[in-house]
């Protein structure tokens, strides 16, 4: 029985995740949790052997976790990106546009209200990266241009 | 004036109905305050000491006579018939019912308004220059750069929960009049050597209770080339920016505690990595904004003089009036600060009044400023002495733009949750002491500037005068400091040392200016002597 979203049609992974000096620390793993103070940076060199990145938002408030998405992203990271914590349906768009795929939210979140909240905007401004769903959108500026 | 496209309308609309229901699931019970607290912020909405509190957006500090009766409207129809303009040139109601709420945004939206991130810890309202396509100093119209950052941080999905709130000022001329040094980006249009039109960068200024002049860190930053550089600026603060306390979380401390080089280094770092992104919209994106703020269609012949025989209105001409970069037109300054009114307070007929007055004299055109007035940046100077005598009928013609009784006060303790002391009945009393117009124009250029707490809503730390309210055991004290100054000389006043009661402060004000005006030499402002001759003598005035 798991609470794991997930928003595209691959399955979840049930990989345990390990903090990111145990990830580095050891060869094995393919599953890392990061974090808000921690340097996503260090997790670059090793992508190649990287399934699922947890990135942890202890207080939704925290928007740390939104540029660690990103930036694993933009350095072609294809794998699974999930936000776990403090995860409200209201902050979900935002997420997936930063990349994230998955969710595992310490509170359930209402399906419908999900729906709802991904579909609210026709349009987005910026630009970004990914593949994950609408985390590849194209921007107004772009359409305004083509 | 920019006009929203589909896309744009679909964005605002969107938000609208989001709002609506947050709104529907806080009042049903199915959101808590803590939970809703967050929602309401990033659309504008307070909760202040007696009701809800509703900031609305004025991009830039630009709009047109549609959108401001809409503004008279609301004051009229969801507040008790008043708007207070602030200053970060938008405008605020003190008196809204959460259930209105929504309502309000979606008549906001019928003219392209709205008060998205108007607060929460996220990108905030663009300001800018309130004599923007018009100052005859200005190299080009900051507003189309203004707008295209406005796009860019609207629900912008990875700056939306920075460490706290960000604000971003965009001015294109030498003399600043929109305090850009004390924003967390101040940004300045420039051409380069080679002739090109591009951005000057100062991040990490700002007010609060940890005042910063934000230092340079890019001479230059190409047209298309400005998002991704904004990008890096803001990845960099979000990733590193303090969270621990919320008074050391602004990107001046960070800047601060990094230092200005090392913050420059990362900055630059991250904006190689951006251009490899390809996230700037391109050059034409820009030149499709521009196209919205060409310059109206000037009568070229129109005569350049200015009959000045009546003598108020020479005073009001000589004071309020800015000069515009066509020949035969000005900017004329309605002043929002009658002696012992209310500083920046306009009421829902005045509001409309301005409106009528802007369609049929400014081009349809109105500015808010930072220091809480409204302009009409395009006026003919032949039909200057008839707006003259409409707005004066109104009560609208102070004529003491710049003057000791132009104030900048916040809303104190009479609204404000947060603060120490009042702010407005030390703005009336000062007011009051000094309300003679001959007066106020020997003592000249003064900025007085009144904070209610720490925070510096009220720009004291910018004011020639600056006023903070603080609590002593209970009681309302006030400090006084000098020498600040948030325009092209931008500096930081200093604390005189004691403060005082409410009349103790008004009293002092008024030394102060003796001080001034048995010191100065020549031509010399307030803040000029001041400078000059240092804290000593007024110290002895005040403590003596
Ligand atoms: S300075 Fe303080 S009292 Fe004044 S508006 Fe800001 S928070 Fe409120």
């Amino acid at each position: 029985m798991t609470d794991i979203i997930i928003f595209n049609d691959r399955s979840a992974s049930d990989a345990v995740a390990v903090s990111l000096e145990g990830f580095l620390g050891a060869s094995n793993t393919t599953a890392v949790r990061i974090e808000p103070g921690e340097d996503i940076r260090e997790l670059l060199p090793h992508l190649d052997r990287v399934a699922l990145v947890e990135i942890n938002f202890p207080v939704f408030g925290d928007g740390r976790g939104y540029s660690a998405a990103q930036i694993l992203r933009e350095h072609g990271f294809t794998g699974e990106l999930r936000a776990i914590g403090d995860v409200l349906v209201d902050q979900l768009a935002y997420m997936l546009r930063c990349g994230f795929d998955s969710a595992d939210p310490d509170q359930a979140l209402d399906a419908d209200a999900v729906q709802n909240a991904l579909n609210r905007y026709p349009h987005v401004y910026q630009k970004t990266t990914g593949t994950a769903p609408i985390s590849g959108r194209r921007p107004i500026w772009e359409i305004r241009h083509e | 004036m920019y006009k929203y496209d589909e896309y744009d309308q679909a964005m605002v609309d969107a938000r609208v109905e989001e709002f609506r229901d947050q709104t529907r699931r806080r009042l049903a019970g199915e959101l808590t305050e803590d939970q809703f607290k967050p929602l309401r912020l990033m659309n504008g909405l307070y909760l202040q000491l007696h009701a809800y509190m509703l900031r609305v957006a004025i991009p830039y500090g630009t709009l047109n006579s549609q959108q401001m009766n809409m503004l008279g409207h609301i004051a009229r129809k969801y507040d008790r018939g008043y708007g207070h303009f602030t200053t970060r040139q938008n405008i605020q109601y003190n008196w809204i019912k959460l259930e209105d709420a929504p309502d309000i945004l979606a008549d906001l939206s019928t003219v392209e308004m709205h008060a998205i991130q108007t607060s929460g810890n996220c990108i905030r309202n663009i300001s800018s220059d309130q004599f923007a396509g018009a100052a005859a100093d200005e190299i080009t119209d900051p507003r189309p750069w203004a707008e295209l950052l406005r796009q860019w941080s609207s629900f912008h999905p990875e700056f939306s929960y920075l460490p706290r709130k960000f604000k971003i000022a965009v001015i294109a001329s030498d003399e600043d009049r929109a305090a850009m040094r004390l924003h967390d980006i101040g940004i300045q249009l420039i051409h380069n050597d080679a002739g090109k039109l591009g951005a000057k960068f100062f991040v990490g200024g700002g007010m609060g209770r940890t005042p910063m002049i934000g230092p340079e860190i890019r001479d230059f930053v190409p047209a298309d080339e400005l998002i991704h550089y904004a990008e890096a600026c803001l990845r960099v603060y979000n990733r590193y920016g303090r969270r621990d306390n919320k008074y050391k979380a602004r990107i001046k401390i960070l800047v601060h505690e990094l230092g200005k080089d090392e913050y420059t280094r990362q900055v630059e770092e991250e904006f190689a990595h951006m251009k490899t992104l390809g996230l700037n919209p391109p050059v034409a994106e820009l030149a499709r904004i521009t196209e919205f703020f060409p310059d109206p269609a000037y009568d070229t012949t129109a005569n350049d003089e200015l009959d000045l025989t009546d003598p108020d209105f020479r005073i009001w001409v000589e004071q309020n009036t800015h000069p515009h970069k066509q020949a035969g037109y000005a900017i004329a300054n309605i002043s929002l600060k009658p002696t012992g009114g209310i500083p920046g307070d306009a009421s829902a007929d005045q509001i409309d009044l301005m409106a009528d007055l802007a369609k049929e004299y400014s081009f349809d055109e109105l500015r808010v400023t930072h220091a809480q007035n409204i302009v009409l940046p395009h006026v003919k100077k032949s039909e200057l002495y008839a707006l003259w005598q409409k707005l004066d009928d109104a009560g609208l013609a102070p004529a003491n733009l710049d003057l000791i009784s132009d104030m900048i006060a916040c809303p104190g303790l009479d609204y404000c949750s947060l603060a120490n002391a009042r702010s407005i009945p030390v703005a009336q009393k000062i007011g009051q002491r000094f309300s003679d117009i001959g007066r106020q124009k020997e003592l000249g250029e003064l900025k007085l500037k009144i904070s209610g707490c720490i925070n510096a809503c009220g720009h004291h730390h910018a004011g020639h005068i600056g006023i903070l309210g603080v609590d002593r055991k209970g009681v309302e004290n006030y400090q006084l400091s000098l020498g600040g100054s948030g325009a092209e000389d931008v500096s930081l006043a200093k604390i005189t040392g004691p403060g005082f009661d409410e009349d103790g402060i008004v009293d002092a004000v008024e030394k102060v200016t003796d001080v001034y005006l048995r010191d100065r030499e020549g031509d010399e402002r307030f803040v000029d002597t001041y400078r000059r001759i240092g804290m000593v003598p007024f110290k002895e005035a005040l403590y003596d």
